[in-house]
């Protein structure tokens, strides 16, 4: 493997970093901006942030948001993370192949079909059973059937990575298939949980095309609200109120991640640690030979 | 599998398979149902199709909105615009993606886990924002026109604004980490002794590169590629916000006929004609992404 750090290959990193990093940087620095003008530097200012906390839709339309986003992904999490047990370790169910499909069609069907089927669903089942009206709970099962998706990919691949002989090891000796999974592999797969349900949420609480759709007339969430703003241009207030949004999801993503990590060290150290005292313990000779996978 | 009995089974398989089945598969159908429909001014705005009288059922299907999409000019060239946007933006994010994605698989371990970090961060943050952030920059009055009117470099502002471009740039800075990603993760897994071998055999770098690394890293691509192409075929708010009125994408055109025209059997047959042109895409992106995920 190569060390060094040809000219083309940083260029190309600074490159990258560049596009996705200058909009949001310039975005966050126009929010600060005293002039309501772009092209006019008015002086260090927070007056859009002032103005930010007297607008009532807003804040409305932010706590909607947090609701659905937070109810979404918590379910997410759970049909998710069934399914991706379902997918690895049942290698064959009726069902499977339509199961596969309906877990990876999302994570690159375009929003507005999904939005326009899912609304379609919704007034069908409104005409014949006259449930449910729109509004939140449409909103929250349309998200759940995204989320879905990007759970169960997430979960998926650290199941498909985390050590089974572990699991198979405390069933030798003698726990039920349940409590291994849930004292063993519950905990190895828990970081993949808590991703996705971060991913989940933020996905959740930024989505635009699908709300429109399946939200009835009267239902306003954030992004809904932002959209029907910036529709009509660069909007001071907007800008304050992104510089919030992505400071908060930033400051969350990068202390979840640094936390997963600690925890992820931590649980290496222990694995380590235990095995040491395994080797230099090797008075009862039952124990290691159980240990050992019986596949 | 000596555990494929587990009487748990089908408590873990059936709520995310019913779930899905009805929230996402289900929809399908109903668009299929209601594309075959007439527009009338009611509530909800289309006709039934099955009908029952006194002793029998009555099926009225109507063709009226298929034979619309392909007589129309309008249908027609917007799907041609949204096919050949999403293929050229596409290409632009593969020539920038894979060298972004080359020099962070060939960093060292340490500072790849920062690099992928920086990478994967714009994702969490609001897509709807990012292209709100772009709109700061490229605007008639934006940044970008500022600071070059201001250094005299041109003399009239840039319009960028509203144009072909403004959309293949949002969908490249949008969709950039989506094709690094997946061809990271090939470039990552490929064998170093291949490389050191072909090296050692006296192949020249751009050689090896273009004998190993590239062929090897294919699946990564096509990958990268569907995940950039199938949803920007299908992209609404970067050419809502940032396209004119002249930019057609498929995804605008169905939201104005639902939102604006009200005509929900056109929506609908338009979103399955779409659904048809998309599924050899998908077919491909299932293809390499279960392959990646098998080995």
């Amino acid at each position: 493997m190569q060390r060094r750090y040809p000219l083309f290959r940083i260029t190309a990193l600074c490159l990258g970093i560049a596009i996705l990093y200058v909009p949001i940087l310039v975005l966050i620095g126009y929010s600060f901006n005293a002039s309501p003008l772009v092209s006019l530097w008015g002086g260090l200012s927070l007056k859009w942030y002032g103005a930010l906390v007297h607008r009532h839709t807003l804040l409305h339309a932010a706590l909607l948001s947090l609701e659905i986003a937070v109810t979404a992904s918590t379910a997410a999490v759970v049909f998710g993370t069934l399914a991706a047990i379902a997918l690895v370790r049942f290698t064959r169910f009726p069902g499977r192949f339509v199961l596969t499909g309906m877990v990876t069609a999302p994570l690159v069907m375009p929003e507005v079909i999904t939005g326009i089927t899912q609304l379609l669903l919704f007034v069908s089942l409104l005409q014949t059973f006259g449930w449910p009206h729109r509004g939140f709970l449409t909103i929250v099962l349309a998200h759940v059937t995204f989320c879905i998706a990007y759970v169960t990919v997430t979960v998926r691949s650290r199941l498909l990575s985390a050590d089974r002989s572990l699991e198979e090891a405390a069933m030798d000796l003698g726990s039920g298939p349940m409590r291994a999974f849930v004292e063993i592999t519950l905990p190895l797969i828990a970081p993949a949980i808590l991703a996705s349900w971060l991913l989940s949420f933020t996905l959740s609480l930024d989505d635009l095309v699908i709300s429109s759709f399946v939200a009835g007339p009267g239902t306003n969430t954030l992004p809904m609200l932002i959209y029907s703003k910036v529709k009509l241009g660069v909007s001071p207030v907007v800008n304050a109120l992104a510089t919030v949004i992505i400071t908060v999801v930033g400051v969350c993503v990068i202390g979840a991640g640094w936390m997963m990590r600690r925890a992820e060290r931590r649980r290496e150290l222990e694995i380590r640690l235990a095995e040491q005292a395994n080797a230099s313990t090797t008075a009862t000779p039952e124990e290691p030979i159980a240990l050992r996978s019986p596949s | 599998m000596h555990r494929s009995r587990n009487p748990w089974r089908w408590l873990i398989i059936l709520p995310p398979l019913l779930f899905l089945l009805i929230f996402f598969l289900v929809p399908f159908f109903f668009t299929l149902k209601i594309s075959f429909a007439d527009s009338v001014i009611r509530i909800p705005p289309f006709t039934d199709i099955l009908t029952r009288t006194a002793h029998h059922l009555r099926l009225v299907i109507s063709l009226s909105n298929f034979r619309r999409i392909f007589t129309e000019r309008l249908y027609v060239l917007a799907y041609l615009f949204s096919l050949r946007t999403a293929l050229l933006s596409t290409l632009i994010c593969l020539l920038l993606g894979y060298p972004i994605a080359y020099a962070i698989a060939r960093s060292r371990p340490s500072t790849r886990n920062i690099l992928l970090m920086v990478i994967i961060l714009p994702f969490w943050t609001s897509f709807l924002l990012r292209v709100y952030a772009l709109e700061a920059i490229i605007d008639n009055d934006g940044l970008l026109n500022t600071l070059l009117l201001h250094l005299g470099i041109i003399s009239h502002p840039l319009v960028i604004m509203h144009t072909n471009f403004a959309i293949y740039l949002g969908i490249i800075y949008s969709y950039l980490p989506f094709m690094v990603l997946p061809i990271f993760a090939t470039l990552e897994k490929l064998d170093a002794t291949l490389l050191e071998a072909a090296a050692d055999l006296g192949s020249p770098p751009w050689r090896t590169f273009l004998d190993v690394t590239l062929p090897l890293s294919m699946p990564g691509v096509a990958a990268g590629s569907m995940l950039v192409f199938i949803p920007a075929v299908g992209e609404f708010v970067i050419p809502s916000l940032l396209g004119g009125p002249g930019n057609l994408m498929i995804g605008r055109v169905m939201w104005d006929e639902f939102f604006i025209n009200h005509d929900w059997p056109i929506a609908s047959a338009v979103a399955i004609m779409f659904l048809i042109v998309l599924v050899g895409p998908i077919a491909i992106y299932r293809h390499f992404s279960d392959q990646h995920s098998e080995s």
